[in-house]
């Protein structure tokens, strides 16, 4: 188990509306962050900053070689096979799209033959899940309607899982892509990645798996799951905002055209033609996100250091706290499993409906007494929508979070419906 | 009373639950025009309908839903809207975003008794994420009768 890491993070120390405690419930949108991330980045700003990968000075030196130390850092969190496998983007959506918009390019003719194994167009088809996060749905309508590719997907079962059993009709020969999510942002569920791979390797399609929500929470080891691409973001990670990872196999993001050009990313340019760098490096035209970059790897660092077993032992224990809390107040309703609060695959959160209160109302109450969750859609309205509702009340825990803090939102949370004089 | 007691009066928790002008009906005016709003951050929704007669907002009818604040806010500015000229609505319109933007306090002007019930909503301008709730319902009004405008000129092009 985890110790106390609360003394880890300043910014829990503080108080909110007129003096309260902070419950900071919220890490599923957007994680605090350890000094060992800020003093990195300060540390990096301070002394070392420069021009990475460009200028034969010292700073260049410095700068270029704590960039790459950050890569060799997620890449290990994740157990890529080669720090090379790991390409900077903006954040997790940058990530998703790079993939997309890379294979839209291919099936546009670019790259050539090398990049002919991305190609789809009509007659093709892309598979999602009912549970994803917007941003590892919308990029796949994209394509699907550049390419005339059709989209498909995965339904949810009514304790939130994925149907397993639709993988066989769902996925088949005309499958060139299988999207899906590695844990789901509201019902925390964690995905059988296996039953997916195997599917998609039958039919020999590509997978993309959003690991958003388990890079930061999970053991994630990227050999083992066997996808081909997994994109994460480090602001979820107790890393800065402005920066995630883009993870895949090295010989795909090799031959997989870039969608965002410019310098740095180039072997020669001519006023012709350009021809590119293998990856990384040919997916990060511009100057990146360097300070953040560090930040991002000294997030990995710090949750390497927890280790990511026990990082997930605390974490499943807050999930067992949290549903087991909430499935106990009257009028209050879990999305997702239902009735097996210890269920071992479900992440340390829980979206709840509260009957006869809108998640606003609700998400306003709790903050009145220091305690900060998400309310809304949280970006996966089609999940929402599979349970009839418009949205939901989510607390999602991390790291820091403690025993008193899931505590604290349960027994406020049975304090919501009489604050709006809802029957009982 | 708390900042949280004084966005949620009971004024508009009244209002949250009757719903003055809820339910969308036909209407038999030559005016006629309706707008459908969305908040995007929370899904809630609203579609207001609104008839004129001459320079006159005759008639307000809504359908939505979405949270008390939203949905309270529609219910009131049906209530305080309906009678009086476009113009005057367009004073209210003004008069309840500039107590939106007044951080919790009342405009300490005339303008508290015009808006009524809907001068209730003062607490909601302590907390920005909420103000758009309040809004909503006037996004929706103010665009119906921008609709409504047109459609009548239509209308009268057409006699």
């Amino acid at each position: 188990m985890l110790p106390d890491l609360r003394g880890d993070f300043p910014l829990l120390a503080r108080t909110v509306r007129n003096g309260k405690p902070l419950t900071y419930l919220d890490s599923g949108a957007t994680s605090q962050r350890p000094y060992a991330v800020l003093d990195a980045m300060e540390s990096f700003e301070r002394e070392h900053f420069g021009a990475v990968a460009r200028g034969a000075h010292l700073l260049a030196e410095e700068a270029t070689e704590a960039f790459e130390a950050a890569r060799a850092s997620v890449a290990r969190l994740v157990n890529a096979a080669s720090p090379d496998e790991v390409v900077w983007t903006e954040n997790a959506t940058a990530a998703i799209n790079l993939v997309a918009n890379g294979i839209g390019n291919a099936s546009a003719g670019q790259g050539g033959s090398e990049s002919a194994r991305f190609r789809l167009g009509e007659g093709d088809s892309i598979v999602v899940t009912q549970a994803e996060h917007h941003a590892n749905l919308i990029p796949w309508q994209q394509l699907a309607a550049r390419t005339g590719a059709t989209l498909r997907w995965i339904e949810l079962d009514d304790d939130g899982r994925l149907r397993l059993d639709q993988l066989a009709t769902v996925i088949d020969g005309t499958t060139k892509v299988v999207a899906f999510t590695h844990a789901s942002n509201v019902t925390g569920v964690v995905t059988d990645v296996s039953a997916f791979v195997a599917r998609a390797r039958e039919v020999g399609a590509l997978t993309v798996l959003d690991a958003c929500q388990s890079v930061p929470h999970l053991p994630v080891d990227v050999q083992t799951l066997g996808v081909d691409f997994a994109a994460f973001s480090g602001h979820k990670m107790l890393g800065p905002t402005g920066v995630g990872a883009l993870w895949g196999r090295k010989e795909l993001l090799d031959v997989l055209p870039p969608s965002v050009f410019g310098g740095g990313a180039i072997q020669i340019v001519t006023l012709e033609k350009t021809t590119w760098h293998p990856a990384p490096t040919r997916f990060e035209a511009g100057t990146q996100p360097v300070t953040q970059a560090v930040g991002m790897g000294a997030a990995a660092e710090y949750l390497l250091g927890l280790g990511m077993a026990d990082v997930a032992a605390h974490e499943r224990r807050l999930a067992q706290i949290l549903r087991e809390g909430v499935s106990g107040v009257p009028g209050v309703r879990l999305i997702g499993p239902v009735g097996d609060p210890g269920a071992d695959d479900v992440l340390g959160l829980a979206s709840v409906v509260v009957d006869g209160v809108h998640p606003h109302d609700v998400g306003q109450v709790l903050d009145d007494q220091g305690i900060e969750v998400r309310v809304g859609h949280h970006c996966a309205q089609p999940l929402h929508q599979r349970f009839s509702v418009a949205g939901s009340t989510r607390a999602s825990a991390h790291v820091y979070t403690t025993e008193d803090d899931a505590a604290r939102f349960v027994e406020a949370l049975a304090s919501v419906r009489e604050f709006f004089g809802v029957p009982a | 009373m708390s900042s949280l007691e004084q966005m949620y009066q009971q004024v508009i928790m009244d209002h949250a639950r009757a719903r003055h002008g809820a339910g969308l009906v036909d209407l038999d005016l030559a005016a006629v025009g309706e707008s459908h709003q969305v908040n995007t951050t929370c899904g809630d929704e609203v579609t207001l309908r609104v008839g004129l007669e001459g320079d006159t907002v005759a008639s307000v009818h809504w359908e939505g839903q979405g949270c008390s604040i939203s949905q309270a806010s529609v219910s009131a500015l049906t209530e305080l809207v309906e009678g009086h000229s476009i113009r005057e609505s367009d004073e209210l319109y003004e008069a309840f975003r500039a107590l939106m933007g007044n951080r919790g306090e009342d405009l300490g002007d005339d303008r508290d008794d015009m808006l009524g019930d809907a001068g209730a909503f003062v607490g909601v301008g302590k907390y920005p994420a909420r103000i758009k709730c309040a809004l909503i319902g006037w996004m929706a009004l103010r665009d119906a009768i921008a609709q409504a405008q047109a459609s009548g000129a239509e209308g009268e092009q057409h006699d």
